[in-house]
Formats: C-alpha cells, structure tokens, sequence
C-alpha cells in the first residue's frame, strides 16, 4: 500500500456543496431542538416594534413621508427588517465561536470533508434563520396594521435585497467572531460597532433631522442605503429623499453587499484558518 | 501493510517562546495499541494535532497510514479517526444524529452512514440512548459518543486524546474493552493517557514525552526493566530528606527519585533484595530512621517519575529543563 508519492487528493465541488449541506442542516436543528434561541432572536425586534411604534409613532409619525400611507408602521418595518438582517448576522460570530471552543471545528476539521464547508454552512445557515425572523416579524407586523403601498412583488423583492444584506453582514460577523475565538467576548465584539450604525441611520428616525456632520455619514452608510431600498420597494419612490430613485437605492444596497462580502468572505476565510492552525 | 504505519520525523512546533515539538521522532507499527505519556504541558496534544493534521509543524514530515499528512491531508484524513481530549458532541442532537453526521461527512451517503451510525452505536453500547439529546448524556456516554464517531470511517488508525480522562471507573472499563475491541479488529490506536496502569494494561508499546520530545519508547515490561528488576521505596522525615537523596546517590550509583506529592523516595534496585540491604546500611550509617521501607516491583509510574521527574498526575508546570535526563526536585 505504501508507494511513491500518491496524488494529493482534492475535495470536489459536488462534494463541497454536499458538506456544506450537511453542516447548514446540523446548525439549523439547534434553532429547531432549542426554539426559544429563535423565539429570543424574534422577541427583541418585536419589542422594538411595538414600542417603536406605540411610545414614538405619534411624534415621529408627523416627519415620515405620506408614501407611507400616514402610518408610521408602514415607515418602520422596512427599517425594523434591516436592523433584524444586521443584528441577525451576528449570530454567526456566536455559533463560529461556540464551535470553536467546543472542539467541534477541530472534529470537522479531522474529517476528509470540505474544509469550506464549515463557513460556508454557517453563513447559510444563519441566511436562512435570519431569513425566518424576519417572515415572523412581518407576521407581527401585519397583525397591527402595516401594510405594503406598492405589490407583494415588490416586497418579496425587498426581503431579497435585505437577505443579500444580511448574507454579507454574515461574513462581517464570521471574521469578527474567529479573530476574538471566545464566545463571551464575541457578544460585545459584535454588538458594539453595529448599535451605532444601526441607530445613526435612517431605520428609525428619518435623516432629515440629524447634524449636518452625521446626516452625511448616516445617508450613505449601507444601513441607511438598504434601509431606503427596501422603503422604494416596499412604500413606493415617495418614501425616499427628493433626487433619490428606487432602482438607484436598490442598486446602491446590492453594490454595498457586493463590496462587503468580496472584502469580507476572503478576510473570514483568512482568520479562519489563522485560527484554527 | 509493511512498516510502521504512523511515522514522524523531526517534527518542530512553536507557540511563540514555548517548543511544544522540539525534534519528535517516532514510528509505529500497525495492529496495535500505542500508549503516549507524558506530564502536563509534554506536547503530546499538540503531537496528535500534528500527526491528524489539524496543526502544520514548524518542521519535519509526517505520515499516516503512508500517507503524507503535510502533502496530502484529504486523503489522510480518510485513513484516520480522531477524539480529541474534550468530547466534542452536539448537545442537541441525538447520539444517532451526531454520528450520523460524522459518516456523511466522511462522505457515507444518507443510508450508508444510517446503517454505519447504527452499527457504530450498536457496539459502543449507546443503543437505548441513540435517539436521546446528547444533552441528556453522562460524561461517559459522551466520551463513548465521542469514541463512535471518530470509528465511523472505518479508520486505519485511531487517535484517542486521553479517552477516559475525568470519567468514573465503570465508563473506564468500558471504553477500555472497547479499545481492545477494535485493535482486535486490526485498527492501530494511539491514545495518550495521564493514567499509567490505563498504559500498562492496555498499550503493548509507550512513547514517553516531555519538554517535547520523545525521551524512550518500548513495551511496558521493557522500560520497568530498565530500572532494574525492583525498586526500594521509602519515606524519611522532613529534616533528613536531603541528607538522605546525597547518602543514597552513593548505593547505586544512580540518583534516587523524590516525589513531593507523595513524599515518597524510590531508588533502582538492580540486585532486588541485595540493593534493599545496601540501603538499609547506608542509611543505618548515616543515622537516618526510615518511616517506611519497601522493596517492590516497578510500575510504569516509577518509571516514568525516574525519566521526567515528576508524576503522571502531577498538575504543576515544571521550569524548563533539558529532557531526556533524570530530574530531581528539591
Ligand atoms: N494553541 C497554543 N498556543 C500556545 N501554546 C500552546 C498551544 N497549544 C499548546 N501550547 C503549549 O504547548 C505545550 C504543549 O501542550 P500540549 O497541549 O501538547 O500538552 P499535553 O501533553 O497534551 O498536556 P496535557 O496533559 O495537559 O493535555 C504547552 O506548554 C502548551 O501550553
Ligand atoms: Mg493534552
């Protein structure tokens, strides 16, 4: 058995995908064996729905645009997706961190798997819970009065462009999670750069209102960027600023999630295997 | 399959100023069970990482079941299975599911790895629990878990990174009997162990490591016959403990070896009964009252205390020192 140099064997591509089905069905069915993870995850924006809605909608409610129907529920579940898209990704620092300091990523990496399938699985993963949170909120959404302007087309069009976003954000929070390793430090080393982008943008609060110095940080950050995609898609071009188009704001929102992934997908790939070696 | 089946040749790995691999050799044969001891810290964690291909080394090469792990990992990792030294199971899912899982991932399809994750299950005696969350599993189960899933491959050869470490007698036995087992089966295992009666009854050949390198390598009985065919075992009091390491250098000529932790001293005793006498003389001359002394057979414990200077279960880091030499502690 033992002769001259064998020829180094590669994984194939139909095999990769294959891994990483099975890595992304392993990661799913903990959301399915422990559902208060999903519940929890689903609980922080409905509250901020709710309160959002009922403490500041009556003052808020006089500055949004009437393509939102003169209902600022309309004007906020757009916003409330993307923050859900964004906060939603960092759940992929947890797990990657979780695994690591469980042995499970050496386990997987001892086995004549794809290596990029232990990524690769987790993004997709998380894709697909953040994508079921988001169909909740909508869910809680529509039972207290928000409604789309424009066509069920259009909306299903704008959970797309938020599902690229929160795809991308995924990467973000895969680097992050593999650079810190532990768990506990991954919580604050997620959430704390993303509260201020979330909160200096236009998901909540219209820009129009902000500083000069922070309305033009806050109108071109892609959370603002996305955020107006999808209010294009969803309320119609009156819900954005006077110059902007909808297509203009999608296209902005796609080419954002574009750039972060191709920054940060080789970036993970490259933490990832700093870390593991 | 002719010659050793797990090789390694001047293998080097650094973490920053400590060598965990400071030039290890080694060469295994196949079919049988390898014991690797060594204290705290030895390195030989870090070992299997390298030879399982989950740490380049700085230096040197590898094989595992002639395969080149450095130039062809893929197919590497085909050839072998791994339990790392904390079980690394899904806790929420099921026994069945975990394993399961691990045969996919070896590339078993759906119902090959179903049938192969049972069987596995069926011999590690998990049957009854299988479809209960891992969750609800002892430490033995999931050591034994553990142990299922680096065997659905069907591995040439098993890395077992202290199988049994922190788990009760009875689950001990168990994995023991298991590990038998699959040698009978024709897997080679390497399994490193802070327990040296769980080495001496199960490993037909040990490697002992420290400081990273590989300091003898034999079968049980070889290495207890290198201290001799006994030991003489004492204890003195506190105050004459020195005076008696010097007084007893001089019997033998080799350097009797003092454990803190038990405050026990034990000295070669080549010539049995003869060397016991010598000692008792020696110290009747230098006036020193022994508490105890015994003339025993040699455990791999006091081997491995006369080679490393310390025992197995010992928990404090020892400095720096050159290996491969008896070290004694003041
Ligand atoms: N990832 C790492 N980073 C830094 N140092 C490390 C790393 N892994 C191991 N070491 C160091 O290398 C040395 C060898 O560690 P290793 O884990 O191989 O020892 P071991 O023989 O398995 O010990 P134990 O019996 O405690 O499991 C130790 O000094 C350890 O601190
Ligand atoms: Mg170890």
């Amino acid at each position: 058995m033992t002769t001259a140099a064998p020829p180094r064997s590669r994984v194939t591509l139909a095999q990769a995908i294959r891994d990483t089905g099975v890595i992304t069905k392993r990661n799913l069915l903990r959301n399915v064996r422990l559902p208060q993870l999903l519940l929890f995850s689903t609980v922080q924006p409905v509250m901020f729905l709710l309160l959002f809605n009922y403490v500041f909608g009556g003052a808020i409610g006089q500055a949004i645009p009437p393509a939102a129907g003169g209902k600022y529920i309309n004007w906020l579940i757009p916003g409330l997706i993307v923050q859900v898209a964004t906060f939603g990704a960092g759940q992929t620092a947890l797990g990657l961190t979780e695994d690591l300091s469980k042995g499970v990523i050496d386990r997987f990496r001892s086995l004549p798997m794809a290596r990029s399938a232990v990524l690769a699985g987790r993004t997709m993963s998380d894709l697909i819970r953040n994508a079921l949170i988001i169909a909740l909120m909508l869910g809680v959404g529509f039972l207290i009065g928000f409604r789309y302007q424009t066509s069920l087309i259009r909306l299903l069009g704008g959970m797309a462009v938020a599902l690229a976003f929160t795809y991308a954000m995924s990467w973000v929070m895969a680097a992050i999670g593999l650079a810190v390793k532990n768990p506990e430090a991954a919580q604050s080393a997620v959430f704390l750069p993303v509260f201020p982008l979330v909160f200096a943008s236009s998901v909540f609060v219209p820009t129009q209102t902000m500083p000069d110095w922070l309305r033009a940080f806050a109108d071109n950050q892609p959370i603002t960027v996305t955020t107006n995609a999808l209010r294009g898609l969803i309320l119609g071009e009156g819900a954005l600023l006077p110059g902007q188009t909808v297509e203009g704001q999608i296209l902005a929102a796609l080419a954002w999630s574009a750039a972060i992934l191709a920054v940060f997908a080789p970036l993970a790939v490259r933490v990832y295997r700093r870390t593991v070696s | 399959m002719r010659g050793p089946i797990v090789e390694a040749e001047g293998v080097v790995k650094t973490f920053g100023p400590i060598r965990a691999l400071d030039g290890v050799d080694v060469a295994f044969e196949p079919g049988i069970i390898y014991g690797l001891l060594g204290p705290n810290g030895a390195g030989k964690t870090t070992l299997i990482r390298v030879l399982t291909t989950l740490l380049r080394p700085d230096a040197g090469t590898a094989r595992v079941a002639g395969v080149d792990v450095l130039a062809d990992p893929v197919t590497a990792r085909t050839r072998m299975g791994l339990a790392g030294q904390f079980a690394a199971v899904d806790d929420y899912l099921t026994g069945r599911e975990n394993v399961e899982m691990v045969g996919r991932l070896y590339g078993l399809r759906g119902d090959e790895a179903r049938r192969r994750a049972a069987e596995v299950l069926e011999r590690i005696g998990l049957v009854d629990a299988a479809d209960r969350p891992v969750r609800t599993y002892s430490g033995g189960m999931r050591r034994r878990l553990d142990l299922a899933a680096s065997m659905v491959g069907r591995p040439q050869v098993l890395f077992l990174d202290e199988p049994t470490t922190g788990i009760d007698p009875r689950s001990r036995i168990d994995i023991w009997n298991l590990i038998q087992d699959l040698v009978a089966d024709g897997t080679t295992i390497l399994l490193t162990t802070q327990y040296l009666d769980e080495a001496d009854q199960l490993a037909a050949r040990v490697a002992v490591i420290d400081h990273g390198r590989v300091i003898t390598e034999g079968t049980p009985a070889e290495l207890k016959d290198t201290l001799g065919g006994s030991v003489v075992e004492l204890t003195v009091p506190d105050d004459r403990r020195d005076e008696t390491l010097q007084a007893l250098a001089t019997v033998t000529g080799e350097h009797p070896a003092y454990e803190p932790s038990t405050k026990k001293i034990t000295v070669p005793a080549p010539d049995g009964a003869r060397t016991l006498m010598a000692v008792v003389r020696r110290l009747d001359e230098s006036g020193i009252v022994p508490d105890d002394i015994t003339l025993r057979k040699p455990t791999l414990d006091d081997v491995f205390l006369a080679l490393t200077g310390h025992v197995a279960q010992d928990q404090t880091q020892t400095p720096a020192a050159p290996a491969g030499r008896p070290r004694r502690r003041r």
